[in-house]
Formats: structure tokens, sequence, C-alpha cells
């Protein structure tokens, strides 16, 4: 029976794994190592301004343990999205990382770059064409939207993967691609049906995240065959069972039944999961529906302003029974000093936000207890269209607020208590998630260049 | 009477992309679900109150396969914009975890 054998080697690299199951995974004789190495969900600081989520170290730790093993097996090591958002400049920083390793272990091999950067100048056509759609909760996209933006990936699928695997390629390592599309590609490839092979895929993908009880990150295995998948963890101390690998679905998804991918929908509908052993599980039923129209997710960043902060507490019970009425009038004199320091004009060039820790702070808008403790956190922000405006504007408001009166008390008071001196805090620049759409390509591998490297 | 939380494994909030919020509700025992699954009370409108939200913008979603509920909504705010209080989307569960419930 044909089948595939899967080591997702963790989660997030980055994170970690541990070295010991990875030699257990290793020995259940994988046909691959796959690993994603992104996300979104730091937000949109990782794909604006390049930085990446793990430091340099974390991720060679994991990658060097990823391609000693898999060129000890000679099989192929797949990473998707890397170091955070899989822009040019992360992709390079992660094949750089993967030359070192090379270098220091005397490792050779066949390496695959595939970029998702995207070019501004093909978007903007598309979208003149009227070849981008919005997904739901899409902000406006239009021509300015990506000019501004710092930089725009697009979402591989499996197309070109499978294009590097078929070139040669024995290590792979991709800027933005779907987390799926990496365990997915070398399956569909061999001919795997594919419902069970993105099924698989959705389960592996986040490493030990399926198991009972994770304590840690670690790695996940599978063996795919056409009819049904089984899901074991290869550390001893984990288990997974059916409600496990079955909640599974429900992590970071709108819907545990349905999975969107370029080139079609996994439906998980009429799924079984089943016990193997008291922790293994067998999955089996899933179907996948090709799309009528091959599409690629976009994901942009630009440039929302830079931040200048500040923490601090109030503890006083007299300010604190007429908090609301003291906070208005607190705002409103730090901004009248603002006016009076930087002229009229300075209106539309910043803005002044508090966050209240212990009423709204943690859920906003949504939050339906407004009640006050006995002490609450304040945390002043700024945003200006540069980090010296933002810092100047925040000296006024600190002066401002750390005195601001209420009428019990005579006397220069002092009412808010600052940890840090001082008080204002830089954050640098702070960036925003400008798109949520698709684009429709002639070919899935159109926006993905695929270069290849003798390492 | 019991509480949400005394009944699940797991109750929790989560991102689903930067655009969406997804709340999970894990049942300890399917008995139990079916029970919260059958009286409804982890509906749209009670949600849409709570969360002081319009009841269409609510998507509640029963799933059997692992006991469990789940509820979608649109962010608030692009998670990490400016007006953002929670990047991960991960402490939005609060008001879900004291709900009354039929006990076991």
């Amino acid at each position: 029976m044909k089948e595939i054998r899967i080591l997702s080697a963790t989660g997030i690299l980055g994170s970690g794994f541990r070295e010991e199951t990875l030699k257990r995974g290793m020995a259940l004789s994988p046909d691959f190592i796959g690993a994603d190495s992104g996300s979104t969900d730091p937000g949109p600081y990782y794909l604006g301004s390049g930085e990446t989520l793990f430091s340099d170290s974390a991720y060679k730790r994991d990658l060097r343990l990823i391609l000693l093993a898999a060129r000890a097996a000679k099989i192929p090591a797949i990473i998707g999205s890397a170091c955070t958002s899989g822009s040019d400049a992360q992709l390079e920083r992660l094949l750089g990382i993967a030359h070192e390793i090379a270098r220091e272990e005397g490792l050779h091999f066949r390496l695959a770059a595939i970029h998702s950067e995207q070019d501004k100048g093909y978007l903007k056509r598309r979208l003149r064409e009227g070849r981008i759609k919005p997904l739901a909760n899409a902000p406006a996209l239009d021509e300015n939207v990506i000019d501004r933006s710092a930089h725009i990936v697009g979402m591989a699928g499996i197309e070109p993967f499978i294009e590097a695997l078929q070139n040669g390629a024995e290590v792979i390592i991709a800027g933005r691609s779907s987390d799926t599309s990496i365990f997915s590609a070398m399956p569909v490839m061999k001919g795997i049906n594919p419902a069970t092979v993105w099924h698989a895929a959705k389960i592996l993908e986040c490493g030990a995240a399926c198991v009972v009880m994770r304590r840690y990150p670690d790695c996940m295995f599978a063996t795919v065959s056409d009819g049904s998948f089984v899901i074991e963890p290869p550390n001893p101390e984990y288990r997974c069972d059916p409600a496990s690998v079955a909640s599974h679905n429900l992590y970071e998804n709108s819907t545990p039944y349905i999975l969107v991918e370029p080139s079609g929908v996994l439906n998980t509908e009429a799924a079984k999961y089943e016990a193997v052993s008291d922790r293994a599980v067998r999955v089996s039923g899933s179907t996948f529906m090709p799309a009528g129209r091959y599409t690629i997710k976009l994901e942009g960043a630009e440039l929302a302003g830079y931040q200048t902060i500040i923490i601090g507490g109030v503890r006083d019970p007299v300010i604190l029974r007429q908090f609301d009425s003291w906070l208005e009038g607190l705002t409103r004199a730090a901004k009248d000093r603002i006016r009076a320091v930087f002229g009229a004009d300075i209106e539309s060039k910043y803005r002044f936000d508090v966050r209240v820790y212990g009423r709204d702070a943690t859920m906003g808008l949504l939050e339906p207890v407004r009640a006050l403790g006995h002490e609450v956190g304040l945390l002043f922000q700024v945003t200006a269209q540069t980090q010296a405006l933002a810092t100047a504007v925040m000296k006024s408001v600190s002066h401002i607020a750390v005195h601001y009166p209420v009428p019990e008390w005579t006397g220069l008071i002092t009412s808010i208590a600052y940890p840090y001196s001082p008080a204002e805090i830089d954050r640098g620049a702070c960036y925003r998630f400008n798109m949520n759409h698709v684009v429709e390509p002639d070919t899935p591998l159109e926006m993905f260049r695929i270069d290849y490297r003798q390492v | 009477m019991t509480k949400l939380w005394q009944v699940a494994k797991l109750i929790r909030s989560k991102n689903s992309g930067p655009f969406e919020l997804t709340f999970d509700v894990i049942f300890k025992d399917h008995a139990t679900y079916e029970k919260v699954r059958d009286a409804k009370i982890l509906n749209a409108e009670w949600f849409a109150r709570t969360y002081r939200l319009a009841p269409e913008a609510v998507a509640v979603i029963n799933y059997d396969a692992a006991s469990a509920i789940k509820i979608t909504i649109p962010r608030p705010a692009i998670s990490g914009d400016i007006d953002d209080t929670d990047v991960f989307g991960g402490q939005q569960y609060g008001p879900l975890v004291d709900l009354e419930v039929p006990a076991a």
C-alpha cells in the first residue's frame, strides 16, 4: 500500500523540540521532515519591519538538528514561512543560517529558495484587472494601499514546493506559504488522496499541539495513505486521543469543518477519529473539493506611525471614586498643553490614547464589566508620524498627568505612580495589517520565484 | 448552579487570522456537551449581548467530533493595530467562564 511518512519537527521553527524526540521520529523512517516557521499571530510588526519572532540562535538550533537528521537519512527537509512573515529579507536570513550550518557541519545539499514577496507593479495590474478579491472583514484595497505597504507576501500553496522537489531540491526554504502546504506537497506529488493529505497536514502543522496535554513544543509523526492517516506523537510522554486530534481543527480556524487552500477546500464534516492505541489516532472520511479558481492569499503591512508610551498606576480611593471624570479632565489638560507647546496644527499630527488596566484595557469595546478594583493601571499612548514627535508630545503629557488634581485634595498632588525613569518609553515604528484579499493568478507558480543553490 | 468552566476542559479565545476572533469551548464529556448544545445556552443573541455586538456578527458552530462549541466574530480592531487590545486575541473569553449551564 502506498503511504508517506511525515515528521513534523515543531509547531513553529525557533520555538524548539526535544532532540531525543526528533531521533525517535527519525527511527520511524520518515519520507521528509517539515516545519513551519511563520505566523501572523504576533501581529503586523514582523511583516512590516522585517524583524523576526525568535532569535537567530533559536532558529539555528532547531534548523541544525533538522538539517543534520534529514541529510543523514537522505530525505528532504521542507521549511515554510521563513522567520515569521516569509518576506524576502526574512527568507534570506534563514537561508543565511542554513548556509552557516552547512559550513559548520560540512553538509552538502541542493537548496531551493521559494520567494513569496510580491511585486507592487504586478499586484496593481491584477487589481486593475479585477483579479484581487476581498475575504471576510477585509479593509478597503486600492493602489495607494499597495504603494504604502512596507511588505506584501503571497501565501504559497503546494505547487512551488512540488516544483522544487521535482527539480531535485534536498532542502527547501520558503517564504510565506500556507502552513499545510509544507506537509501536503510531497504526498500530493506522490499521488496520495488529497483529502487525507490536507487533513493530515492541518494536524501536523502545529507539531505536538494535537496531543492531549502539550507541556512544551515538540515533534509529531503521521503515516498517510489514501484512505486514512495515523497520527502518533514520537515523544513517549505524549499521547493523542480522538478528541485531542479532532479538537485541533478548532485551533486558529473560524470553523472546524472547512480549511481553504489555494487549490481547493478541505471539508472535515464526515471525518472519523478512531483510537488505534492509547496514544495513536486514525483519521479518515474528509473530502477535498478542488477550487474552481486558483487563489493566493495576500498579507500586507504598512507603517501606522511611531509610538511613545507611559505606564502608571493609581491607588488613591478618592481619585478612583471619580476616575472617569478625572481621566477625562487629565486628557483634556494634556491635549491643551500639547496645543500650547506645538501650535494648533499639531492636532492632525498625533493621536493620544489611554488604556485603563483594571477596567477594560484587555477587552476594549467587547468588555461587559467596567467596575474598577482597588487600583488601576494606566497606559498612555502617543502615536505620531515620527519618533521624535511622539517622544516630544509625550513629554508634555507626563508632567500634566502626574500632577492632575481632584477637588477633594487641596495643594499639589502626585496622582500617578510611574514605575520608570524616564516615564516615557519609545516603542519605535508600529505597523498595521492592511489587506485580507486573494489574487487569481494565471498559474500557481506565477507569484513565486524559485532559485536553486548548491550548498 | 454549574458554571461553564466546571464542565469544560478548555475555554479559549484566539485569532483566526488578523481579522477574526474565535472562541472554543471544549467539554469534558460528550453528554454535558449535548445538554449545553441542545439547550442553546451559548447562542448568538446571548453572545452578542454580552460582547456588545450585533447578533448577525456572531457565528456559533457545534462540533460533535470534539464535544466543542465554537463562536467566531469579526475582530473589533485588526490584530496589532493602534486600537487593538489583544494581539493574539487570547484573553477575550473571560465573560464565558462563569456562564451558568445545566448540571452534568
